[in-house]
């Protein structure tokens, strides 16, 4: 049989791709550092399957994409921590060791499967004090961004990061870092979701033993704030650094040649 | 990545179960306990172990305590191990027999409560909680005729009878459910004399800590491989309360408070409170 020729520069930008359509299609998750740890936020009605998990004490997990991809990459970093931490001890489980063991796996699907993996993940580990929380976040290819403060996968990343870091205040409290988190994940003019089609957790360092909580119910319907009348944010925060790198690599594709870590 | 373990290869493709102990027999199995080769001899009361422990049920939760003396035949090896253990957020368990095996079981038993909750989304029921233990004390049981007995002790708040529960095991399993309380180790059967007497029905839980102290005081004044409060030292019981607010240790102040109403009640009366005779 007649084999058509492809290049390999050519099947990765197809595969590359065929992932970054399937992430762009659903909704965005927020993973922001607020004054006590990090919230993790996510629009989504069930209450059954999560886009949100904790992985081990102070480590939060987030993905958007295809469920049973993300799910198995959720269960496998749990087995991973769980293992370590019984091995050694609770403390050496890291979010850097476990971005690495994603990196590589989500690596090897890349190159080495029909079709990479459609999803995009964020591991967060909140530290002592706000200076160590760490927010890494992993896109199909297994490129790892570590990000400053903010991280958002998934949809129209780029215009809710946009819209994001117009609100974001670094050392925030809590409800308004959802606030922000909210008004990035609303498309503007538009209707914001009610407590009960959000996930939200937090990673808070003030807690004992596990950090991860997740809000829910009354409580998060008290976080959840009315949109204040239409004031102009104040724009003034442009020291939050450089512009965070797109969400999906555009371009040129990650060979792996050169890390952007 | 080169400085992967051999156990990480199948990470990702071998899904299992949401018991992690299973997972670790296909994945990692010396990693678990109890997969040692039989042993030439047994150890007998070479290595160190561990003593009394007592649970009582309080109003809304139970108060778990236990001292800290670890013993090897004649000889106090450890003046200051704890040997009760947070489980998960509403439930604990003490340990009593051959130390370093009680304390593997513990760490274990912990990750397991806790990898089928984040897996699952939902924490074990308490029956499920103390069957699980159970399992883990029968796996023990070769090593355990060969001396490395570990019997645990298991306390939770329950939700649905927004109460204390307790669970007993023998060396061979269990769970036997004790209502009111139950007390383990080589001090036991003195603890539990004491609590006989003591037990009040519906008491608080800062009353049930008293009740506990009492009773460990008790057996320490008549097992010589249980530790009474150090004075000098400073060494009090280790004290655990779980109500629906969760798992608590009592931190040091306000068990040497309690310790010392105790102590000062003893100095009068060195057998302790007396029951009503009608």
């Amino acid at each position: 049989m007649p084999f058509p020729y492809a290049s390999p520069e050519q099947i990765m930008r197809d595969r590359a791709e065929y992932a970054r359509k399937g992430i762009a299609r659903g909704r965005s998750v927020v993973v922001v550092q607020y004054a006590d740890g990090i919230l993790l936020v996510a629009p989504n009605p069930s209450k059954a399957l999560h886009k949100i998990s904790e992985i081990y004490d102070r480590i939060g997990f987030a993905a958007v994409g295809r469920y049973n991809e993300f799910e198995t990459l959720r269960q496998a970093g749990i087995r991973y921590a769980d293992v370590n931490g019984y091995n050694y001890n609770r403390n050496d489980v890291t979010a850097r060791a476990l971005a690495n063991v994603y990196a590589s796996q989500l690596g090897m699907i890349f190159t080495d499967s029909i079709k990479a993996l459609e999803v995009e993940i964020v591991v967060a580990e909140v530290g002592e004090t706000s200076d160590q929380d760490q927010i890494y976040r992993l896109t199909f290819d297994g490129s790892v961004f570590d990000e400053q403060g903010m991280a958002v996968i998934g949809g129209q990343s780029d215009t809710v990061a946009t819209r994001l870091k117009e609100r974001y205040r670094p050392g925030a409290p809590l409800a308004d870092a959802l606030d922000a988190a909210l008004s990035a994940l609303t498309e503007p003019g538009g209707e914001r979701p009610s407590a009960a089609q959000l996930e939200v957790a937090v990673l808070d360092r003030n807690r004992e033993h596990r950090k991860f909580l997740r809000l829910s119910g009354p409580r998060l319907e008290r976080l959840i704030t009315p949109p204040p009348p239409e004031t102009p944010p104040a724009p003034a925060t442009p020291e939050g650094g450089p512009k965070p790198p797109p969400t999906a690599p555009e371009g040129d594709i990650d060979t792996g040649s050169e890390p952007p870590l | 990545m080169a400085s992967q373990q051999a156990w990480m290869n199948n990470l990702f493709t071998n899904t299992g179960s949401s018991s992690f102990t299973e997972f670790l027999r296909g994945y990692a199995p010396e990693m678990l306990p109890g997969n040692r080769d039989a042993l030439p001899a047994p150890v007998g009361e070479q290595i160190p172990h561990a003593t009394t422990i007592v649970a009582v049920t309080c109003a809304g939760g139970v108060v778990m305590a236990g001292d800290r003396r670890a013993t090897s035949g004649n000889m106090i090896s450890n003046r200051d191990m704890e040997k009760v253990f947070r489980t998960d957020e509403y439930s604990c368990m003490g340990i009593a027999g051959t130390a370093s095996t009680g304390i593997e079981m513990a760490r274990l038993y912990q990750v397991e409560l806790e990898h089928y909750e984040k897996l699952e989304g939902r924490s074990l029921s308490t029956e499920g909680k103390a069957n699980r233990l159970a399992t883990f004390v029968r796996q023990n049981l070769g090593a355990a005729m060969q001396g490395l007995v570990v019997v645990p002790i298991f306390a939770a708040y329950d939700e649905k009878i927004d109460g204390g529960r307790i669970f007993g095991y023998d060396v061979g399993g269990g769970p036997y459910e004790h209502h009111l309380y139950h007390s383990i180790g080589s001090g036991s059967i003195f603890a539990r004399g004491s609590l006989k007497k003591l037990y009040r029905e519906n008491a608080s839980p800062d009353e049930v800590v008293l009740t506990v102290l009492q009773a460990l005081y008790d057996a320490a004044d008549d097992d010589s491989a249980t530790g009474g409060p150090d004075v000098t030292r400073r060494i009090w019981p280790v004290v655990a309360v779980i109500t629906a607010d969760g798992y608590r240790r009592l931190p040091e102040e306000e068990v040497s408070a309690a310790v010392e109403t105790i102590l000062s009640g003893r100095m009068i009366d060195p057998d302790g409170p007396t029951a009503p005779l009608r």
